[in-house]
């Protein structure tokens, strides 16, 4: 079920400002890849461009091709509310829907399309998505009870299953630790870690050794300078990345003499 | 008055020090001053319901028909004075309820518009024009739906009565279209538009951008996204968003009393003339009144003051509710 | 569905162009479905199956609405239908709010202007029959501004210094519940209709302790109107005055109540003279409470503490219950005059408003 991403010649806007130009990247399927590099050069405008969330920025646009499968999800007969329920999104802040319960929380996306569906098929989707995001342990005595009652870390796995429960083919997380204390960084780790036997995963992360402890492949996105739209400036295997840099502003930024 | 205070530093003529007692006056006075303006307000709020309760007793006393399931209103009536609220009561909620059905969904329509669908440019803009609707005085709604509305809705009447007259309340046996329920309804429909949707965007904009991209993220329309991330979140602020507009609609006085024919009589055919509210009835007894009759006219307004007091509490009590449980989230 | 159960087979999963295309209407299909439900509709006028500008309008309206939904139904699916029937009636509500706002505006200034001219704004109504025209309307603008200029007086000081009490004073346990307390009341004050507190006004005041029916006890009545207003408004501005500032001057040995007036206040005067121009605005054309505590005069009274005395809403009320065509053309012409007045007081707060960058406004 899981797809590979070709982008190529991406340009994005908002609106007469372009945040980045002429990103050309591959991404393999039951991967995980990273995206590195300083703040504001483009890391999030890049990944919200995969799932067309970028445009529900007002007059925010983009230029160029992404490619699932082969499929442009930028065509004229793509619909992209069923980009967004194939390609999955997790934020920087954990972000349960605040008046809902836990159970209510992991199914809300399936509910969307107004299917009825009964109570023993939703209660599996809720057990078997909690399960996959390693919360099921934690949360099944309280299922009824509000998401935003559960702890940061356990929010971003409740958020997690979220986007698991309709079956993605992809899965994107921007800086999904960010906000999070290092044990529940670690079990969020290691939930990857899992769920790249099934799905294609594009993680950003400010954290570099969380770059070279989760992903296969590191794209390094750079700022040429100010007000310039950021770069893409090398992609290649995380190991390369961090032992081999081809790129000399990669190796400043890994080193630590930049950014 | 307090022998405790060290006197003032020879020297220091100017009260800065900290210690000084000039200082502690000048703090005590001031804090003394604004704490008596606040309990004023207290005070106000009080007297209100005090001098209204002792002036509605003489009549009271003297009416010798049921307040309460009287329509008639002849408090000046002598030797037996008769009035009652039954009327009145009935005019009131059923204007109200017509205002609160119109007003409501397009109060929330216009906040959602502001809030969600037009670009933010646009939306100061309108949030300013919906403001200017309430910055209308309430006597040119009443003289504007009495002469503009009127003949327009007149139609309106003959349609509901013509297609729809099976439901007795769109029923008009008289073929007289002005000075009805409904068309007071739809005024006070208009003028409680700014209250609601005021309230509304509020709350609608605190929405938090990060639960609004969390259900587009997951395959939401625009609409689905509305109804699963900002409606939920703003339903506390809009249900008193609602109440707030109740409350203005149930005390309207000046509109409704040019509009509605002021008979005290129930008339379930809301399209034909007649009914009366109580604020409108009391502008419209007022100059004619006697002692009697002015007593009676205080009754029922202490009766729209229960009735205003109650509506605006639970309204203030869901948002302070829901805002202390947000401050504590 | 595959996808729903609980190991998904590979076998029969949807190829991705499905899972990802969805038909879409055209840009244009919103204007074409317009132009189908107006012509539709415009072609039933003339066969007069339907009649009436607004009736024509109705028909066109919901017409667009059947058409843009059923072509979506059948090329978007059911929630790409439901969605354009939303985002319909979420513009359509905006249209509808707009409507009376401009007709309101349009009749007033049509028939206001008719009137106004320089006898309509300087002479009063003294000596004029008030069956035939003449006559002028500058006795209720003294009333009016000796009316809320006395109530300004009294509600703007007060609310001003409650307000402080609500910011300023409320740190410890016991003035922190009585300041909910008020807070609390001051809200419910908000809606207290118009009309009771003109019953209140006359009740306490004049029946009680004996002050005559005059400019003076409308201006209570309207002082109380303007209070709740004049809080919260103040309140707001004062809590967004720093603390860095409050403490800064606390730390100089500056006493608190000197603090409050001369650094507090300040910062904050642009906020709380809007908020009080706001209250202006709103109390400037109420109507019930001035028919309660006043006696109409036709003449000039430039004493509020004596005697009848005029204001722009009674004016207006007396000329359109006098009913004759004269006396109404001169209840329109009041009617633009009063509805000048409140938008210069509202449109002055947004100006000082912007220029001084209070936000809230
Ligand atoms: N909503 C937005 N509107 C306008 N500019 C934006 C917006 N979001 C991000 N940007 C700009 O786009 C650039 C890239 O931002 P972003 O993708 O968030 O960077 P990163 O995630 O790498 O820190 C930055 O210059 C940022 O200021
Ligand atoms: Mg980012």
């Amino acid at each position: 079920m899981a797809k590979r991403i070709d982008i190529a010649n991406l340009d994005a806007y908002y609106g007469t400002f372009k945040a980045v130009g002429d990103v050309s990247l591959s991404i393999e399927p039951k991967s995980v890849t990273a995206f590195i590099g300083p703040s504001g050069c483009g890391k999030s405008t890049v990944l919200r461009t995969i799932n067309r969330m970028h445009e529900v920025i007002p007059r925010a646009y983009v230029t160029g091709q992404v490619l699932l499968d082969g499929e442009d999800i930028y065509g004229p007969d793509i619909d992209p509310v069923n980009v967004r329920r194939t390609i999955g999104m997790v934020f920087q802040r954990p972000n349960p829907f605040p008046t809902m319960s836990i159970s209510e929380n992991v199914v809300a996306g399936l509910t969307l399309d107004g299917k009825k569906r009964s109570k023993a098929e939703l209660d599996s989707i809720v057990e078997r998505s909690l399960r996959q995001a390693n919360l099921w342990e934690e949360v099944k005595e309280r299922l009824d009870r509000p998401g935003g009652g559960l702890s940061g870390g356990q929010q971003q796995r409740l958020c997690i299953a979220r986007a698991i429960a309709v079956q993605p083919q992809i899965l994107l997380m921007d800086e999904p630790c960010s906000a999070l204390d290092p044990i529940s960084t670690l079990a969020i780790e290691d939930l990857i870690e899992q769920l790249k036997a099934d799905y294609t995963i594009v993680i950003v992360t400010h954290n570099m050794q969380q770059a070279a402890r989760v992903s296969e492949t590191t794209a390094f996105f750079n700022l040429p300078g100010v007000g310039q739209p950021g770069r893409l400036v090398e992609i290649a295997p995380t190991e390369r990345i961090f032992s081999n840099p081809t790129q000399e502003a990669t190796e400043d930024y890994i080193s630590g003499r930049f950014g | 008055m307090s022998t405790t205070v060290e006197p003032a530093t020879a020297g220091t003529a100017e009260p800065i020090s900290i210690h000084g007692q000039a200082v502690r006056r000048g703090d005590r006075i001031f804090r003394g001053v604004s704490l008596f303006a606040g309990i004023t307000i207290l005070v106000i709020i009080g007297a209100i319901g005090i001098f209204l309760i002792w002036r509605a007793i003489p009549s009271l006393q003297a009416n010798t028909a049921n307040f309460f399931t009287t329509s008639a209103w002849f408090p000046d009536q002598t030797p037996n004075p008769v009035f009652g609220i039954a009327a009145l009561t009935f005019g009131t909620l059923f204007t109200a309820a017509i205002a609160m059905v119109l007003g409501v969904p397009v109060g929330i329509g216009i906040a959602l518009f502001i809030a969600q669908y037009a670009d933010r440019r646009l939306a100061s803009t309108l949030g300013f024009v919906t403001d200017l609707l309430a910055a209308v005085p309430s006597i040119i709604f009443g003289m504007w739906g009495l002469s503009f509305l009127t003949p327009h809705m007149e139609g309106l009447g003959q349609w509901l009565n013509d297609y729809l007259g099976f439901i007795p309340i769109f029923r008009n046996d008289l073929n007289q279209y002005s000075k009805s329920i409904l068309i007071a309804g739809v005024v006070l429909a208009i003028m409680v538009l700014p209250t609601i949707s005021a309230l509304s965007r509020e709350v609608l904009t605190q929405v938090p951008r990060s639960t609004i991209e969390a259900s587009l993220a997951l395959g939401a329309t625009r609409w689905e996204m509305v109804r699963q991330a900002m409606f939920p979140f703003a339903r506390p602020g809009m249900i008193s968003a609602a109440m707030l507009g109740l409350g203005r609609a149930l005390g309207e006085t000046i509109a409704v009393a040019l509009i509605l024919s002021a008979s005290n009589v129930i008339n379930w055919h809301i399209t034909e003339p007649g009914g009366n509210t109580f604020a409108a009835n009391i502008a419209l007894k007022w100059n004619e009144a006697g002692p009697i009759g002015l007593s009676a006219l205080i009754a029922s307004g202490l009766v729209l003051f229960a009735i205003t007091l109650v509506v605006n509490t639970i309204a203030r009590g869901i948002i302070a509710r829901h805002a202390e449980f947000r401050e504590s989230s | 569905m595959s996808t729903t159960q609980m190991t998904p087979a590979p076998a029969t999963e949807p190829a991705l162009h499905d899972l990802l295309a969805g038909r879409q209407l055209p840009r244009w299909a919103p204007l074409a479905a317009a132009a189908a439900g107006i012509v539709i509709s415009l072609l039933l006028n003339l066969i007069s199956a339907v009649d009436g500008v607004a009736g024509t309008a109705v028909v066109a309206a919901i017409l667009f609405v059947i058409f843009q939904t059923g072509w979506s139904l059948r090329v978007e699916g059911r929630r790409h239908a439901v969605d354009r029937l939303a985002t319909t009636a979420v513009y359509a509500t905006f249209v509808i709010a707009a409507t009376p706002l401009i007709a309101v505006l349009a009749t007033v200034f049509v028939k206001g202007i008719k009137v106004i001219s320089m006898t309509f704004l300087t002479h009063s109504m003294r000596n004029v029959d008030t069956q035939g025209p003449g006559g002028g309307l500058q006795h209720a603008i003294v009333g009016t501004f000796q009316q809320v200029g006395l109530a300004a007086l009294m509600g703007v000081p007060l609310g001003i210094l409650a307000a402080i009490y609500l910011v300023e004073y409320t740190a410890d346990a016991k003035s922190s519940r009585l300041a909910r307390a008020i807070g609390f009341v001051v809200d419910v004050m908000t809606g207290v209709p118009s009309v009771i507190v003109g019953l209140f006004v006359y009740s306490a005041f004049i029946l009680t302790l004996g002050l005559p029916r005059s400019g003076f006890a409308a201006a209570i009545a309207l002082a109380i109107l303007m209070l709740p207003v004049v809080v919260r408004s103040t309140e707001e501005m004062l809590r967004i005055v720093p603390r860095e500032l409050r403490e800064a001057s606390l730390a100089l040995g500056i006493p608190r109540w000197r603090t409050i007036t001369k650094i507090v206040l300040p910062t904050a005067l642009a906020g709380i003279i809007t908020g009080v121009m706001l209250a202006i605005a709103r109390i400037a054309g109420e109507t019930a409470p001035l028919l309660l505590t006043t006696f109409l005069s036709q003449s000039f009274n430039y004493n509020a503490f004596k005697g009848p005395q005029a204001a722009l809403p009674t004016f207006i009320w007396d000329q359109f219950t006098s009913g004759t065509q004269a006396s109404q053309d001169r209840a329109w012409g009041g009617a633009l005059v009063l509805i000048t007045i409140v938008m210069l007081f509202y449109a002055g707060a947004r100006l000082i408003a912007r220029f001084t960058g209070v936000k809230k406004f």
